[in-house]
């Protein structure tokens, strides 16, 4: 199998082999190829940049971050679907960071005009001819949800062509016309039976321009559309998988950081007793904190605790009362954004009745299983650095500043994460790495944060106040003014990605709450910014939505409630004339859970919330247990156009509202003299085995797009789940973590 | 003064003090790396492994305190042979980032030495300590089921 370690970094060498001489046919939308990263050794072939073969087989490069979402098995099953492989043969890797390997989808989300699920088919056009900038900006992003409709046809194009270009060796070989030969299985065959394995034609076909394709119909699928055996599933059931804090080159050093708590400078420290402690090699001064390089990670973990340290002030107020209160006053600036106003928000109309509410949310953070680490090693030649992240063309040229070499001497592998939901999308753990291990040249070493450190170094999802105003008349709303407050997400991560944030309004913190596919006749939603609000927040698993579907989707409710309608009703009616596959989750869910008839005790809430292109419905079923609330069961239908692997699917609308659920049941990060408050899982807890609810999962293919999967579960779970508890209680809870006013049964 | 511990079925010599939790002596001493780090406060179950065929948190018990035969993920099955319980976790896909599977499977193989047969709140009650921030519970619950020959 074609090793990470024999690819090189990021430039092909044209023309140095017979071999794969330039041939990127993964630039099929656009005119120019990007250069194909790939550079052969021994017997291996790049036929393009995705597709690597030699003596042994195929090898696929799903150059997308593999953070539990299973995007590596399904970008591999598009190209192997054309290039007819079969699915036991099929070998992936990461592959290094190189411009080829941008993302087209994710600018094409930031595109201006109508809501995505209002596009027509011209705007999801304009949208592909965006992502050419994704490609010259070198965007090689994992996020937004955005892998499939990313690799969706670009995929199976790069297969079909590098499966023509075999066919045309064949041929050549065999003296036949191509149009007789057929592919399976890894091999051309000739209509004698003659069977040419691939890995015998690679070299040859690597000669042959690949030529204009036609994708297959889904009809003749054979691998897409059904639930695969995950490539990564073996190993991660037998502890094998090597994620980055698994990294062991001969000669490792751990080394354990402490950075300040209030984000802030480091006035002084000191290292007396951690210098003596055992295993201890090195103290680091890092300027704005301190590091301690040992033999072992708990060693250092220890030493690193021993230091004292002098932190300066924080650079936003100082207790999570003082945040709000600045969040608040956003209120009283002028919006940052009014994406939507349609009709008339400002009038009552006459007869209707009015319905205000406001809602709060904390800030989050990411936790996942896998503390941050990374692992570096500078030497006279380079550097090496071994990071799980989401952005690896903007990690290498950040830990190659970091280091004071050049970019074109760093080999970055991006290895599978332990997690990320948003948090790998950072670079701050890679470069802390590299500046760490700048202390100790020649040596490989690893920097793992200790969960406190990960916990309390967070990029948080940042805390929100959703203010609603609403009418309902005849038993339907017919006014929506939804306004929501908070710090600008997107600006502070662009801005610590590209040193810069472009202005304009934040799409980004609004999603969710202008972008709905209901029909109401007056519908006004704005956002405002708290503009000097330093707190350090970052992209969180469906990022706005996540706020914005409980203060939606709950505020919906209310007004459901006032206006005397079953809750479901309210919304199919105000989703059908706006957009069909919205009523249709909503009217998967219905059927699914035998809504409105439940079982005695229990109370059961409904929530639609439509993000990253995927209109997803939840019906959540509580039950009271003495006092204490059990969240029974769930049921849950999310249309994402096509469903490419239906098992994976499942796994992350589930996984997806698990997430959701965690965070509105205990999730609440709190600030008091500048610092995090909680430190580890006792005070930042999730949803556990004992509180699973059986969930039931429903996939449509209505929408003619193809949609993500990764994010959309997130945002219906807390609003459904506070629905229910309405239902059962006849409380209306209006800020999350629930737990503040409900006890959950353990 | 090194330290004699027996890891699945292998004897080392370790040369770290005694009180280094065992979790850091699997992974940064021998290597074994299928063993994980999550919280260091038994809040977690990533470093669940087995002590006699106990399952325990590594990250809770100290070199100088290791009172029997340890075994690991890497010692229950390989990608060529695997555990009946890992097979069961294959055929359910279980894992998303995978992370938390090995605390998980070495959890759920001493539930299942104990309880052949676990009732729901038999899982409920052994697995509540294992965190799975992918959400991967209805499935471990089914591959549970399957290992112990209850699939319905
Ligand atoms: S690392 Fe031991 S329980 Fe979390
Ligand atoms: S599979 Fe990711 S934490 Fe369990």
């Amino acid at each position: 199998m074609a090793s990470i370690g024999k690819i090189a970094r990021r430039t092909f060498l044209v023309g140095a082999a017979a071999v794969a001489g330039g041939v990127a046919v993964g630039a099929w939308y656009v005119s120019r190829p990007a250069p194909n990263p790939l550079r052969p050794e021994g017997d291996e072939t790049a036929l393009n940049p995705f597709v690597i073969i030699d003596g042994e087989g195929v090898t696929l490069v799903a150059p997308r971050a593999e953070m539990g979402q299973g995007t590596q098995t399904t970008w591999a099953a598009l190209l192997a679907e054309e290039m007819d492989l079969a699915w036991e043969d099929v070998r992936v890797i990461h592959g290094p960071p190189a411009k080829a390997y941008y993302n087209s989808a994710m600018m094409a989300e930031s595109l201006p005009g109508p809501a995505g699920y209002a596009r027509s088919a011209l705007q999801h056009k304009l949208g592909e001819m965006a992502g050419v900038i994704g490609k010259v900006m070198e965007m090689q992003v994992t996020g937004g949800s955005t892998a499939m409709k990313d690799g969706y046809e670009r995929m199976r194009a790069t297969g079909a062509a590098a499966r023509e270009m075999l066919k045309a060796a064949a041929a050549a070989r065999l003296d036949l016309d191509a149009g007789v030969l057929t592919t399976e299985a890894g091999a051309v065959v000739a209509p004698d039976g003659t069977r040419l394995p691939y890995t015998e034609l690679a070299a040859e076909a690597a000669g042959f321009e690949p030529r204009d394709v036609l994708l297959r119909e889904p009809s003749e699928w054979k691998l897409l559309g059904r639930a695969l055996p995950r490539l990564d599933m073996v190993a991660k059931c037998t502890g094998t998988e090597t994620y980055s804090i698994d990294t062991r080159p001969e000669g490792l050093r751990y080394a354990a950081v402490r950075m300040s708590p209030r984000r802030g400078a480091m006035r002084g420290f000191d290292a007396e007793e951690a210098e003596g402690m055992p295993g201890v090699e090195k103290i680091v001064d890092l300027g704005d904190g301190v590091a301690v390089i040992a033999t072992n990670t708990w060693l250092a973990q220890q030493a690193v605790n021993a230091i004292e340290v002098d932190w300066g002030p924080a650079a936003y107020p100082e207790t999570t009362g003082a945040i709000f209160d600045e969040i608040e006053a956003a209120f009283d600036l002028d919006p940052d954004s009014t994406l939507r106003d349609t009709g008339d928000a400002e009038t009552l109309p006459e007869g209707a009745q009015e319905v205000t509410a406001e809602y709060r949310l904390p800030f989050l953070a990411h936790a996942t299983m896998e503390p941050l680490n990374a692992t570096a090693w500078i030497t006279a030649g380079g550097l090496e650095v071994w990071s799980g992240n989401q952005i690896p063309t903007f990690v290498r040229d950040a830990c190659a500043e970091a280091a004071g070499v050049s970019a074109d001497s760093v080999t970055l592998h991006t290895t599978p994460m332990g997690g990320g939901f948003g948090r790998r999308g950072e670079l701050d753990f890679s470069v802390l790495a590299v500046r760490v291990a700048r202390a100790l040249p020649n040596v490989p070493v690893m920097t793992t944060w200790s969960r406190e450190e990960d916990m309390t170094q967070d990029f948080y999802r940042p805390g929100a106040i959703g203010r609603m105003r609403g009418a309902v008349q005849d038993g339907t709303a017919v006014l929506l003014d939804a306004s929501v407050a908070g710090p600008s997400t997107a600006r502070q991560a662009l801005n610590r990605w590209t040193g810069f944030a472009p202005g304009g309004p934040d799409k980004v913190h609004v999603e969710g709450l202008w972008n709905q596919p209901y029909a109401i006749p007056s519908y006004r939603a704005r956002g405002y910014i708290a503009p000097d609000l330093q707190v350090p927040v970052g992209f969180w698993r469906s990022v706005g939505n996540s706020y914005n579907g409980f203060i939606f989707e709950s505020f919906l409710d209310e007004m459901a409630n006032a206006a005397g309608a079953d809750p479901l009703d309210f919304r199919v009616q105000l989703a059908e004339p706006e957009w069909d596959p919205a009523a249709r989750v909503l009217e998967a869910v219905r059927e699914m859970s035998g809504w409105p008839d439940k079982p005695e005790g229990t109370g059961r809430g409904v929530a639609m919330c439509y993000s990253f292109g995927t209109p997803v419905a939840c019906v959540i079923e509580v039950a009271d247990e003495e006092g204490e609330i059990r969240i029974a069961r769930a049921w849950m239908a999310a249309d994402p156009g096509v469903a490419l692997d239906p098992g994976i699917i499942e796994q992350q609308l589930a996984g997806g509202l698990v997430y959701g659920l965690s965070a509105a049941m205990t999730g609440e990060i709190t600030f008091a003299d500048g610092a995090v408050e909680q430190r580890n899982f006792p005070d930042y807890d999730a949803l556990r085995m004992g509180q699973m609810p059986r969930v039931e999962v429903r996939i449509l293919e209505r929408q003619t797009h193809i949609s993500g999967i990764g994010e959309p579960g997130t945002p219906p779970a807390a609003p459904a789940l506070a629905n229910a508890i309405f239902d059962l209680t006849g409380e209306r809870h209006r800020e999350l973590p629930l737990s503040r006013a409900v006890r959950f049964a353990t | 003064m090194p330290t004699s511990i027996t890891v699945n079925g292998t004897a080392h010599e370790v040369d770290l003090p005694s009180e280094v939790p065992l979790l850091w002596v699997l992974r940064d001493a021998l290597n074994l790396t299928g063993t994980k780090y999550g919280c260091g406060v038994a809040a977690c179950g990533a470093c669940t492994v087995q002590i006699d065929g106990e399952a325990v948190r590594s990250c809770q018990v100290p070199l100088g305190d290791v009172w029997g035969d340890v075994t690991t993920i890497e010692g229950l099955g390989t990608p060529e042979s695997l555990a009946a319980i890992q097979q069961a976790w294959v055929d359910h896909q279980v894992a998303q980032c995978g992370y938390c599977q090995s605390g998980q499977i070495m959890q759920a193989a001493a539930l299942l030495a104990e309880t052949p047969q676990p009732s729901d709140d038999d899982i409920d009650a052994a697995m509540s300590g294992n965190l799975c921030r992918c959400g991967t519970y209805p499935r471990i619950r089914a591959a549970i089921k399957a290992a112990a020959g209850m699939e319905s």
